[in-house]
């Protein structure tokens, strides 16, 4: 009879552990974020400035494309990389945006949005052990997606006095012999901050000099109100070479439910993201893929007037808190503010469940995307302005209770 | 104050007509009384022509009707489309009236308390008027979509209450 066949075993075997669940997942810290949705959701006539999503409905042009491809029986799989008319649109939205050139046949892949991005960049990159410098606060799924992939993130805190943007020699410090990549997010969520152009420049002069990749989240590069535009990493001079761009649909368009992003990188990097995406997705949704199409085809107009609306509200919402004493620096990007509660003399926690349970209006403490978020809180002005100005009321009154 | 920031601040007025210039100043990044003295010289030049609620009257039974009414006319020499347009135009039944391209010249907006009140001030009023060939009259029947705002269902906000 056949032996069963077994992987060879390690000389000496890893302890029995307690659960069923593995040491790697039982080890993520819970998201900070999941233990306040909870409160919120037992709380009744809330107003939320705590919502990560674009308050706009997806552009009706691009739900329509949608139902249209459903009509034609457009419901199969897509190759993995994605439907090629849609690496083509991406390539050349990216060529007139930003003059980086990305081939549509090699260097594109469609995925189920940034977050599956980012995954299959460390899955790729990243051998056990292997580290990744992350500047905070940050989106929560930064650090538990190296983890995932046994990576090791490295953290880089950013703090109000500088807007929240990275010192290089900050980042410098962080780069060890097992540093694999530098995961740079700039417009940034939580904070609303933009990244110089100069020091995304510095940024890659490090990654050249230690022979890095630097992944860069441009999910919210629509989302920008300055005024000389987005820098596109990618399009530092030099950059593109060692530069993996993850973008997505679900800010610019507000299609987040969509769940489509994608990810332009050199072939070989990209190529090793398809193989893990080819094992683990297939490929992204074939109706989904379409509807960003024609966001891409048509959804330019829709993308200005959201813009314009945001701003609007930014700097209502940043004005507001300022007002209050809750300094605010001004957020260039996104649609995210970040005020500081110094003034209040709580910490974030205390401040955000106070909020909430004597006013009724959620917003997430800082500390939740990093330690260094703490005695800040982040509010989101994707909401009306009704509900804008209805929030800021409440905050004056809670405020006012403080002192 | 830029061309740009002026769109924006007719924008805002045209939907929320009850902002404050305190607010509008911090929304567009200008001064409060920059755009108070704006809004009187828009006001007064016409541009801001008058300000208005979007009332859906199908929830006050019986109050109101429309009808469009495309209106065949002969131009009069010198004087085009504009004379036999202003004769139409001062009726207090019109509504709205344009000039428009396609089959028809005249498009009439036709506001009532009935269809019988209407149906008769096309057959009494407007048909006999000199200058009009021909009149083609569509009663609302329902109405969806009025000055950008949706009637028979609107949009919900499915949102979770906080998200990353």
């Amino acid at each position: 009879m056949e032996p069963v066949r077994r992987h060879p075993q390690p000389e000496s075997s890893p302890p029995p552990r307690a659960g069923r669940v593995s040491e790697l997942v039982a080890g993520l810290p819970p998201s900070g974020i999941r233990r306040f949705f909870d409160l919120v959701e037992a709380t009744e006539g809330v107003i939320s400035l705590g919502v990560g999503e674009p308050d706009f409905p997806t552009p009706w042009t691009v739900s329509a494309a949608a139902i249209g491809a459903l009509e034609a029986g457009r419901t199969n799989y897509t190759s993995n990389l994605g439907l090629l008319s849609l690496r083509r649109a991406i390539a050349a939205h990216l060529a007139r945006r930003y003059a980086v050139s990305y081939d549509p046949r090699s260097e594109i892949i469609v995925t189920v949005g940034v977050s599956e991005a980012m995954d299959l960049v460390f899955r790729s990159i990243l051998d056990p052990g292997d580290e990744v410098v992350i500047c905070e606060p940050c989106f929560v799924s930064y650090g538990p997606t190296v983890r995932l992939a046994h990576g090791i993130p490295v953290i880089v805190a950013t703090c109000m006095e500088d807007a929240f943007v990275p010192r290089p020699e900050a980042i410098a410090a962080a780069i060890s012999p097992r540093t694999r990549a530098i995961l740079v997010s700039s417009p940034s969520n939580p904070t609303g901050a933009v990244i110089p152009r100069a020091t995304l420049a510095a940024i890659h002069d490090l990654a050249a000099a230690h022979d890095l990749l630097v992944v860069s989240d441009e999910i919210y590069d629509r989302l920008y109100y300055g005024p000389e535009g987005h820098t596109c990493f990618a399009a530092l001079p030099g950059a593109r070479e060692r530069t993996v761009l993850l973008n997505g649909f679900s800010k610019a368009y507000a299609m987040t439910g969509w769940r489509v992003g994608y990810a332009c990188a050199p072939a070989d990097i990209l190529a090793a993201m398809n193989r893990v995406h080819q094992y683990t997705m297939m490929c992204a949704s074939i109706v989904s893929q379409e509807a960003a199409l024609e966001a891409l085809r048509r959804g330019e107009n829709a993308v200005r007037e959201m813009v314009r609306a945001y701003d609007q509200r930014r700097r209502f919402l940043v004005d507001g808190f300022n007002r209050l004493g809750l300094t605010c620096f001004e957020p260039q990007g996104a649609f995210y503010t970040f005020p500081s509660i110094r003034s209040t003399g709580l910490d974030e926690e205390t401040f955000c469940a106070r909020l909430l349970a004597e006013e009724k209006v959620a917003t997430v403490p800082g500390s939740a995307f990093g330690a260094c978020g703490a005695g800040h809180f982040r509010a989101t002005y994707a909401a009306a302005m009704p509900e804008l100005r209805e929030a800021l009321a409440r905050i004056e009154r809670f405020v006012a209770r403080l002192r | 104050m830029t061309d740009e920031q002026r769109i924006q601040l007719l924008e805002i007025v045209e939907v929320e007509p009850h902002t404050a210039p305190a607010e509008l100043a911090v929304r567009l990044g200008l001064d409060a009384v920059e755009v108070e003295a704006e809004i009187r010289r828009l006001e007064a030049d016409g541009t801001i022509r008058a300000y208005r609620a979007v009332i859906d009257w199908d929830r006050v039974e019986g109050e109101v009707i429309y009808a469009f009414v495309d209106v065949h006319v002969r131009p009069e020499p010198d004087f085009g489309f504009d004379a036999i347009a202003r004769r139409i135009a001062l009726f207090e039944e019109v509504h709205a009236l344009y000039l428009i391209s396609g089959g028809k010249d005249l498009l009439v907006v036709v506001r009532g308390h009935d269809f019988r009140e209407v149906a008769l001030f096309v057959a009494e009023k407007l048909s006999p008027l000199k200058g009009v060939d021909s009149t083609t009259t569509s009663f609302v029947l329902r109405k969806y979509k009025k000055e950008g705002e949706l009637f028979q269902s609107a949009l919900e906000d499915n949102r979770l209450a906080v998200t990353p």
